[in-house]
């Protein structure tokens, strides 16, 4: 009994710090010494049976992905840390071992202030609500105050033109060996380093991925993030934004301690056939090109579903991602943008284009396939709302019984700031 | 025709400006085109297929994948990085510093080595240029078109090293490499496994794993060359081979798992009724074993070979893995062990291991294919099914060496005319199976189906799911 007293009292105080370990599949690989060839730090090595990867000496430094035959070299296994498959059990294998799930038993441990945020962001869909059910299963916290993981930027460079009013910035962390497994529609918590005036640590701040979940480059394990350097209030009064300055200003190489991930609810459906309808401002896109990308490195699978997207921003200089997103092809997404503040034309948001778009927002209302995102500033909510009441009500249906149903369904999924 | 070198022909020769070499490309280039037209795999010109196409030697550069139409693939010349104060690490010049240029005594004897090396490429395309026609899926039919321009990159290799460093010769060589063709009996390619068909996906599969081998066993031995272009090239190409003994490799393993299915399915181990369901029984795959491993047996010419020895003494050829061997490097104490027939019984006798470097290099390669075969058999051990494939004797059915004028069993025991006459169908595939395979073969190009007789790979390439679109018919 004490022992088992003292295992359970070392999980709790102990936890595991999971990393990916680089593994070669032995049932794929055909020994060709490529990869033992091409490594620059020997950590390849191999006996009569398998080629292994030596877990201390591995960099990730990825040179040996691309000219191995097979694909057998591009295999990972989170592992705890200090547990990692040595190079003899590895020779013993004719299989990679199962991939172990995070301990069930194991609470995840979300910070109040990510708990306070998270309320207030989905009060639009009236509190925590259900994922999609063809929905990924979200890994949640495994990252905490206590046990951040420490992340590098890898890349970090203004999406708005110079003379845009805010400056949007595109981030790439890199994980490096750290699993952080994060979905489409999960954020990252971001604490900045140092003292706030009263002298006490700075809070955490969340921003939702931008990327899809096998990477910002597919296969890589690395996060996107879209930040708006905040510099002025809800109100207009100006305000130096700690923790959007703090990111926005860090140079390639920078290490930046990251919480998370956090998030169970807004997820996007993968069942074929499912469609999303998105609603965004600003940096709210970040989710929506997070699905995007999904689905767009999946076209080749036909899977069908539609995406459809109304996206508001001032002007198409101050649109995230303006240049990518007009490159996708009409048949693969449905692009909608308002524009508020472009000279010698009426203001428009995405409420007006929902309106316009009547028909097709009936239609995707009425499929149960489809699936309902909404991100952005609080302030979209009622205009957003009031023009599914106007499309509905034009098409004899009742809104709050739509979403009631919707909701039910979980179908309608908002995060608003 | 004017080439914009460094965007056409991907290089780290600094071809740009080079301009002897350029004059003898413009030539050959376009002879290139023309025989890739006529002899490059049939009703391909208009397909974009997901090709790999190395553009520096930098990891990054290796593998860049994209759709391209094969007559637009950028052939490019690559030799591995120079490895700096490299030397001639065997035979009589060992110590010295490696050769960057040919020296004059030995200028026949490369160039014979290169054009014989140079004249398996263009050959292998040629054997396969009708099976794009019956591929069992678009994911194989990529496989095999990769194969196929990675052989035509690997002439250029050859091609390079005989405009770069023969002078006239040279030139002359690599026009005569495009002028011969794979069975032709008036102008046949040099080596006799290089002219046999490859009729069929199984064929195809056999020879990727076991003939492919041996270019790997061959291109390694040339990779510790003395003259250090050959070596850095051949070691480039290295890396490409193993690309193509995966297709190999994974292509009779889906085939075994799929027939393997079938058995546990229908629970039978009946050939006929096996058949009759459209797979391949497993005594087919390896009468086909049997055929390819003693074929690709007889490259390695003569157990005892003086020319071998020179090769070696001369430091034009070493040994495979040469130095990473713990040796003298010098050969001229040491023995090998080589099977002769002495009154019709097989025996083993110590020779000079000088003499014995075609036999060693066998041994090499008999061990790597081995190493595949019991991978292979992991695949009915998973499934339950007792059947394991096992390779043949050395001695089984060759041509060339020490067992030329013997009939040997699969087991190694040697056989009178008549009882190999009588057996011999047991062991090699005959027109019924062949017929039988053949019948298999029907053209799938549904993206993600595969035709009856092979199962799906395990993944898809540079990480696409298997159903990916991996060639486009415009």
């Amino acid at each position: 009994m004490p022992d088992i007293a003292h295992s359970s009292h070392m999980k709790m105080n102990a936890p595991t710090e999971l990393v990916r370990q680089h593994l070669i599949d032995p049932e794929i690989c055909i020994r060709c010494n490529t990869c033992e060839e091409t490594c620059p730090r020997n950590a390849i090595t191999h006996d009569s049976r398998n080629y292994v990867v030596k877990f201390e000496v591995c960099e990730n430094c990825k040179a040996c992905i691309s000219p191995c035959p097979t694909g057998a070299i591009d295999s990972y296994r989170r592992v705890d840390k200090s547990l990692p498959y040595p190079i003899e059990e590895q020779l013993t294998w004719d299989t990679l071992p199962q991939e172990s799930e995070p301990d069930p038993d194991q609470t995840p441990e979300i910070p109040d202030e990510v708990a306070r945020i998270t309320e207030i962001a989905t009060a639009g869909q009236g509190g925590p609500a259900l994922p999609p059910w063809s929905a990924a299963h979200p890994y949640v916290g495994l990252f905490t105050l206590a046990r951040p993981a420490t992340a590098t930027i890898s890349g970090n460079h203004r999406l708005t033109a110079e003379g845009a009013s805010s400056a949007i910035h595109h981030i790439v962390l890199d994980f490096g060996q750290t699993a952080f497994p994060v979905l489409e529609g999960q954020s990252l918590g971001i604490i900045p380093p140092g003292l706030d005036e009263q002298g006490t640590p700075h809070h955490v701040r969340l921003y939702s991925v931008a990327s899809p979940r096998n990477g910002e480059r597919p296969g890589y394990n690395n996060v996107a993030l879209t930040i708006k350097r905040v510099l002025v209030d809800h109100d207009g009064n100006p305000v130096r934004g700690v923790c959007s300055n703090y990111i926005c200003d860090l140079k390639k190489g920078d290490k930046v301690q990251v919480l998370g991930p956090y998030g169970t609810s807004f997820l996007m459906p993968n069942h074929p056939g499912s469609s999303i309808m998105m609603i965004c401002t600003g940096t709210g896109a970040a989710p929506m090109r997070a699905m995007t990308e999904r689905r767009r490195r999946r076209i080749a699978l036909k899977e069908g579903g539609q995406l459809a997207l109304f996206f508001g921003a001032r002007a198409p200089e101050e649109l995230p991602y303006f240049g990518p997103l007009m490159k996708l092809p009409e048949d693969f997404i449905d692009t909608n943008l308002a524009f508020s503040r472009v000279p010698g034309e009426p203001k428009r948001y995405v409420q007006d284009v929902i309106r316009q778009r009547a028909d097709k927002v009936i239609s995707m209302l009425r499929d149960e396939n489809c699936y309902i995102y909404i991100c952005g500033l609080k302030g979209m909510e009622a205009g957003v709302n009031e023009a599914f009441a106007d499309v509905c009500r034009d098409h004899g249906m009742d809104w709050n019984t739509v979403l009631g149903e919707l909701k039910q369904a979980s179908r309608y999924h908002v995060e608003t700031y | 025709m004017s080439i914009n070198y460094s965007e056409r022909i991907p290089n780290n020769v600094n071809l740009a400006s080079n301009r002897t070499l350029q004059r003898a490309l413009e030539h050959w280039q376009p002879a290139f085109q023309d025989w890739w037209k006529e002899m490059g795999p049939e009703n391909s010109t208009a397909l974009e297929v997901y090709l790999r196409t190395a553009i520096s030697v930098a990891p990054d550069g290796w593998a860049h994948y994209d759709h391209v139409r094969m007559p637009d693939y950028r052939w490019g010349i690559f030799l591995a990085p120079p490895e700096a104060g490299r030397k001639v690490n065997f035979g009589a010049h060992k110590g010295d510093p490696a050769w960057q240029e040919v020296p004059g005594e030995y200028r026949s004897t490369l160039r014979r080595i290169i054009v014989t090396q140079g004249d398996t490429e263009p050959a292998s395309v040629e054997q396969q240029r009708h099976l794009g026609l019956t591929c069992p899926s678009l994911y194989d039919m990529r496989n095999i078109f990769q194969v196929n321009v990675e052989e035509g990159r690997h002439l250029w290799a050859m091609v390079y090293l005989l405009h770069a460093y023969f002078g006239r010769d040279g030139r002359e060589e690599a026009e005569a490499l495009l002028e011969r063709r794979s069975g032709d009996s008036d102008n046949p390619r040099i080596l006799t496994a290089f002219n046999e068909k490859t009729p069929d996906w199984l064929s195809f599969f056999m020879f990727t794993f076991i003939t492919d081998r041996d270019g790997k066993f061959q291109l390694a031995a040339l990779a510790e060359s003395g003259f250090d272009p050959l070596s850095r090239t051949c070691r480039f190409m290295l890396t490409e081979e193993a690309h193509h003994l995966f297709v190999g490799e994974s292509g009779v393993s889906r085939i075994i798992q799929r027939t393997c299915d079938a058995m546990n399915r229908h629970k039978t181990d009946d050939p006929a009724k096996l058949r009759a369901l459209g797979v391949i029984d497993l005594p087919t795959i390896q009468k086909y074993l049997n055929f390819h491993f003693s074929v690709t047996s007889d490259l390695y010419g003569n157990e005892v070979s003086s020319n071998a020895a020179s090769f070696y003494t001369n430091g034009l050829k070493g040994r495979y893995e040469e130095a990473k061997l713990a040796d003298d490097h010098v050969l001229d104490t040491s023995e090998y062990p080589v099977m002769e027939v002495v009154d019709e019984n097989i025996v083993t006798r110590q020779v000079p291991a000088l003499t014995a470097l075609n036999e060693r290099l066998r041994d090499d390669w008999v061990k790597d294919v081995a190493a595949g075969v019991t991978r292979w058999n992991k695949v009915p051990e998973k499934a339950g099914v007792p059947f394991r494939f096992v390779l043949p004797h050395k001695g089984f059915n060759r041509r060339i060496g020490a067992f030329a004028e013997h009939h040997v069993s699969p087991q190694g025991q040697i056989l009178s005319e008549a009882a190999w006459t009588h057996q011999h169908k047991q062991w090699l595939p005959v027109e019924e199976d062949h017929q039988f395979v053949h019948s298999l073969m029907g053209r799938v190009i549904e993206p993600g189906k595969f035709a009856n007789w092979i199962a799906p790979p395990a993944r898809g390439i540079n990480n696409q799911p298997v159903n990916f679109e991996y060639v486009r018919f415009s």
